[in-house]
């Protein structure tokens, strides 16, 4: 009994600290963002809350826990404010099987830096990420409204279509590793991070995940020029901002995953291993900032074309590829 | 193959010139710290001159106030006791005005002028309405030497005639007859 309430106690801290620490990061990766942004386009950014702004994702989020809830008159009560939960909800479970660093013992008791190591990890985390299209769908159905319909079903349709070339961009990794669980996947880059194995399949991955957590320049289902905001087009408050914050989670979400499956995970000589984890993700994210400084947003058809047409023919030829070299070694 | 090299190309191109715009660092002014120095003509609040000899330019014409497509500009002509109009008050809404400019076109007197000082604003809206005291200021504005009665013709007590600008001296028409 004692020591399953340790048990208890630790993985409850676990989930406590993992919790924080990814709210905490999305509330500033949303002012770096916004900073880098700014300096990409010669401006300076926010400023003026504190020092360097460093107040700013306070005072945001205290002005939209303050803001007026609206609902539209024709909404579904119901699904209409389940909706962004989803899409929060399902962004911060992935965060479960994303190993933090090698394990630590303490008192003669092995404690896994991770919150479960599941065997099926990596089905889980396209699980959860095939979940959080409802939060998309769903949100943008509830609302009434046609600018919502038309970017839930954009939204449904572009993360469908990029799903597909996602997984199959991580096969080849899971080929190399021999397993599915992400904790062996970053004791199976002991010797090299896969970037190096498997530029293609890191490519593929960083494309389509960009298209999945629906940044520019994949922003369709919420492209503020024709639709108004998309799927959330009639979301306010902090309902809005469950929107918002799960979309910068699942940022958080992707650059977890693409440290963990191409870039060695929490390994990296000198600081410990969340520190690595963190430089890798905020790496990731600074990548997907200059990104969206740059380029504009596809058109639909284009969309499509590039996932279809290239991601995933691309994926399976890489598949068939490492086949081969893996058979021949 | 020519395809691939144009898209890599102007890929690599765009997100040069983003990273270039990194270094290049911000071209914002931070404005409450740094107010930029604006032109002498920039127009914004709106001030009543006085001419060269410290007295009132403006003379009541009702020409600002015509001019003015808002309507914001409202006075009452007067006159004193040597014989000169003066506005009896002059009142401006500045919650109204555009800041256009054509009161100062229109004015006669060079009396009406706008001035760059912009940062008038309130939370309380009758505060916006400017009365003549809040209008006047003791110096000639852009118009530094300009007396509109040494070009006006009209005798007065201050200048007789023949005392104006490039006007003759009176000529006695008697001793000129044929």
């Amino acid at each position: 009994m004692g020591l399953w309430l340790t048990g208890y106690a630790i993985l409850m801290f676990k989930i406590g600290v993992i919790l924080t620490g990814v709210l905490l990061l999305a509330a500033y990766l949303v002012l770096l963002e916004r900073k880098l942004l700014g300096r990409f386009q010669a401006r300076i950014g926010p400023n003026r809350a504190g020092i360097f702004g460093l107040l700013q994702p306070i005072a945001d989020g205290i002005k939209l826990l303050a803001k007026e809830d609206v609902m539209p008159r024709g909404a579904h009560r119901r699904i209409f404010l389940f909706a962004p939960a989803v899409v929060t909800g399902t962004a911060l479970l992935t965060f479960a099987v994303v190993p933090m660093g090698p394990d630590l013992h303490l008192g003669g008791r092995k404690i896994p830096m991770v919150v479960t190591d599941m065997n099926v990890g990596l089905l889980y985390v396209f699980a959860m990420a095939s979940l959080s299209v409802y939060g998309v769908v769903l949100g943008g159905w509830a609302s009434d409204s046609k600018y919502a319909m038309l970017g839930s079903i954009r939204g449904a349709a572009q993360m469908i279509s990029y799903e597909l070339a996602l997984g199959l961009s991580i096969v080849p990794v899971v080929m190399l590793a021999g397993s599915l669980s992400l904790v062996d996947i970053v004791q199976a880059q002991a010797g090299r991070p896969f970037v190096l194995v498997q530029p293609l399949a890191f490519v593929i991955f960083f494309v389509s995940a960009m298209a999945e957590s629906k940044r520019i320049p994949f922003d369709l289902p919420e492209a503020e020029a024709e639709l108004g905001s998309g799927y959330h087009t009639e979301y306010s408050g902090m309902r809005f901002g469950m929107f918002f914050l799960g979309e910068y989670v699942q940022i958080q979400v992707l650059g977890a995953l693409t440290a963990v499956f191409f870039l060695g995970g929490w390994r990296g000589p000198f600081l410990p291993g969340p520190l690595w984890l963190l430089a890798k993700i905020v790496l990731v994210v600074t990548a997907m900032i200059w990104i969206r400084a740059t380029l504009p947003r596809f058109r639909y058809d284009q969309l499509m074309d590039l996932g279809w047409k290239f991601l995933i023919p691309a994926a399976l030829i890489n598949i068939v590829i490492t086949g081969f070299v893996m058979v021949g070694i | 193959m020519r395809k691939w090299v144009w898209i890599v190309h102007s890929l690599c191109t765009g997100f040069y010139t983003t990273l270039k715009h990194i270094f290049r660092g911000p071209a914002t002014e931070l404005y409450p710290e740094y107010k930029r120095p604006l032109p002498a003509r920039s127009r914004a609040r709106i001030i009543l001159t006085a001419d060269p000899d410290g007295r009132e330019r403006c003379v009541a014409c009702y020409l600002c106030s015509a001019a003015c497509p808002v309507d914001c500009i409202s006075m009452q002509a007067a006159e004193n006791q040597q014989g000169r109009r003066y506005a009896a008050w002059f009142r401006i809404n500045f919650g109204r005005c555009i800041y256009c400019g054509l009161c100062e076109e229109a004015c006669p007197t060079s009396a009406i002028q706008l001035t760059p000082s912009f940062e008038h604003a309130d939370r309380d809206i009758m505060k916006m309405v400017a009365e003549k005291a809040d209008l006047q200021v003791n110096h000639c504005g852009k118009d530094g030497n300009y007396n509109f009665y040494d070009h006006a013709g009209v005798a007065d007590a201050f200048r007789p005639k023949g005392g104006h600008a490039n006007e003759a001296p009176p000529v006695n028409v008697r001793t000129n007859m044929p």
